[in-house]
């Protein structure tokens, strides 16, 4: 049964006009319940804002760890988190999809309206079918992308479950920018992992369509180490772009691979909000202010996450639960008629190369020039060198970060 | 266009907890309210000089790390010292 509060969210998205009390606390709309929309709504809400956070989900399924379940390390229920955390703290919920933003109002699918003094864009990525000619929804069902966690992660994992030993697999990794950018590689290891295990006569062969990417000396060095003639990496200057898909294989320059699993990491941009807020500009992405995370685009709508054009930061979880937290400081700020403080941005990224084997990347930003950028001297990833318990001790911490961020954003 | 608030919705929006400084909020991505399993130390609680102290070894690489050396070089004294005596504080 819906809460009393919910309830009222909902009256409200129907425009039945507000008492002129209703009107005491400045309101905001939270767009996106991930790891950057449900932090960003409960400091908002802790602030003492009326926030409402409209998610079309019942729950959240988190990318990170995913691709352990890709690899049978483990289930997909423990990728999924609900709202009640949020609820309990009487943050408002309301499931649906916001479709349009016009001035001082959310635009529902169910065809409410949700008014607002400030608005926050968190609505992630969304994969940009027809990119990658031959590559659209139908043939996702053949061919997994994987990269929204969900049905899409269960999929790919299936496929290389019923993949006979000696099958080829081959993932298609695209140019920059999109989600995680070491996602594609944790994956190639923690596939590796699966065959190695469990079909030591497959092969899994990376197109790329980089010639470098995020921790790659430490990738190349546990791939030599731990997957050995199993895992292939081929880069854009090797012909390694994918330029499109036929049937079951996938096609670049020089050769056409045919795969008994293939997964297509395909182009992606800000997830369709963004656009239809006019806050994404011809990248597909959003421009923003580095102090506030205000649009660009469209003063008072704010984006956080991986929707954002975050200048050093990746588009990664840590990264939009910090971008969400310095959002709804300078959201309370502005709404206050204050200047936001310049913040201080970290990042801390782990990959699992194998079940205790795990590499870490951190950064530290501030805003300078309009854009975020990497405070030098800091940052960096985990030594080359390092001893196979340094790694397993990463492996602990990634676990550990993963139970930390979820409890806090979802708990 | 700016909109601006009626008073007593100013004094409501800040009676909430002090605005952190620059960096801090960031600590709790990784280390938990309460004591975890597998998990880094969680920092509210303990005193703000240990919590300092223990920055300013993780920048010098006095004290072994995973990622809090890489973390720590990003932050000046006094940055670390503000962190510190909030996180200290914090919930």
């Amino acid at each position: 049964m819906p809460s009393r509060r919910a309830v009222l969210a909902l009256l409200g998205a129907v425009a039945i006009p507000l008492p002129a009390f209703a009107q005491a606390k400045p309101r905001v709309v939270v767009v996106g319940g991930g790891f950057g929309g449900a932090t960003c709504a409960r400091a908002l809400h802790r602030a003492g804002i009326a926030v409402t956070l409209v998610e079309p989900n019942p729950a959240y399924t988190a990318c990170p760890f995913s691709n352990a379940v890709v690899a049978g390390l483990r289930e997909l229920d423990g990728q999924v988190f609900g709202y009640d955390g949020l609820k309990r703290e009487d943050v408002i919920v309301v499931q649906d999809r916001a479709v349009g933003v016009e001035t001082g109002a959310v635009v529902l699918a169910g065809g409410g309206r949700l008014p607002f003094d400030r608005l926050v864009l968190a609505p992630g990525i969304d994969v940009v079918f027809g990119a990658l000619p031959g590559y659209d929804e139908p043939v996702a069902e053949r061919m997994p992308h994987a990269w929204k966690a969900g049905p899409q992660t269960v999929l790919l994992r299936d496929k290389l479950r019923a993949m006979p030993d000696g099958g080829m697999v081959v993932m298609s990794v695209p140019a920059n920018p999109y989600r995680c950018p070491p996602g594609p590689y944790e994956r190639a290891s923690l596939i590796a992992h699966y065959l190695k295990t469990h079909k030591p006569r497959c092969k899994l062969l990376v197109l790329d369509a980089k010639d470098s990417f995020s921790k790659q000396k430490l990738f190349q060095q546990a791939w030599a180490e731990l997957y050995p003639g199993l895992l292939e990496w081929v880069p854009l200057s090797a012909g390694g772009k994918v330029t499109g898909v036929e049937g079951d294989a996938l096609v670049t320059d020089f050769q056409r691979v045919t795969a008994d699993v293939a997964n297509v990491i395909p182009p992606q941009r800000a997830g369709a909000i963004a656009a239809a807020a006019g806050a994404a500009d011809r990248s597909g992405w959003c421009p923003i202010d580095p102090v506030t995370f205000e649009s660009r685009q469209r003063p008072g709508v704010h984006v956080i996450g991986d929707a954002a054009i975050a200048g050093a930061m990746p588009k990664s979880a840590f990264a939009a639960n910090g971008q969400a937290k310095v959002c709804a400081a300078a959201v309370v700020a502005l709404l206050r008629g204050a200047a936001p403080d310049p913040p201080k941005l970290i990042n801390t990224c782990y990959s699992l190369v194998a079940p205790d084997y795990g590499i870490s990347i951190a950064g530290v930003y501030r805003a300078a020039e309009g854009r975020l950028v990497d405070v030098e001297g800091a940052g960096g990833t985990s030594p080359p060198d390092a001893a196979r318990s340094v790694r397993a001790q990463e492996a602990a911490y990634a676990e550990a970060w993963f139970r930390t961020i979820t409890g806090a954003v979802f708990g | 266009m700016r909109r601006l608030l009626p008073a007593a919705v100013l004094v409501l929006l800040s009676a909430g907890a002090a605005a952190a400084p620059p960096g801090a909020e960031a600590c709790s991505g990784c280390h938990p309210a309460t004591r975890a399993e597998g998990a880094p130390p969680p920092l509210a609680g303990q005193p703000a000089d240990d919590i300092a102290a223990a920055m300013q070894d993780f920048r010098t690489g006095q004290r072994p790390a995973t990622v809090m050396d890489r973390i720590a070089k990003g932050f000046t004294d006094e940055e670390i010292r503000a962190i510190a005596v909030w996180v200290a504080r914090a919930q």
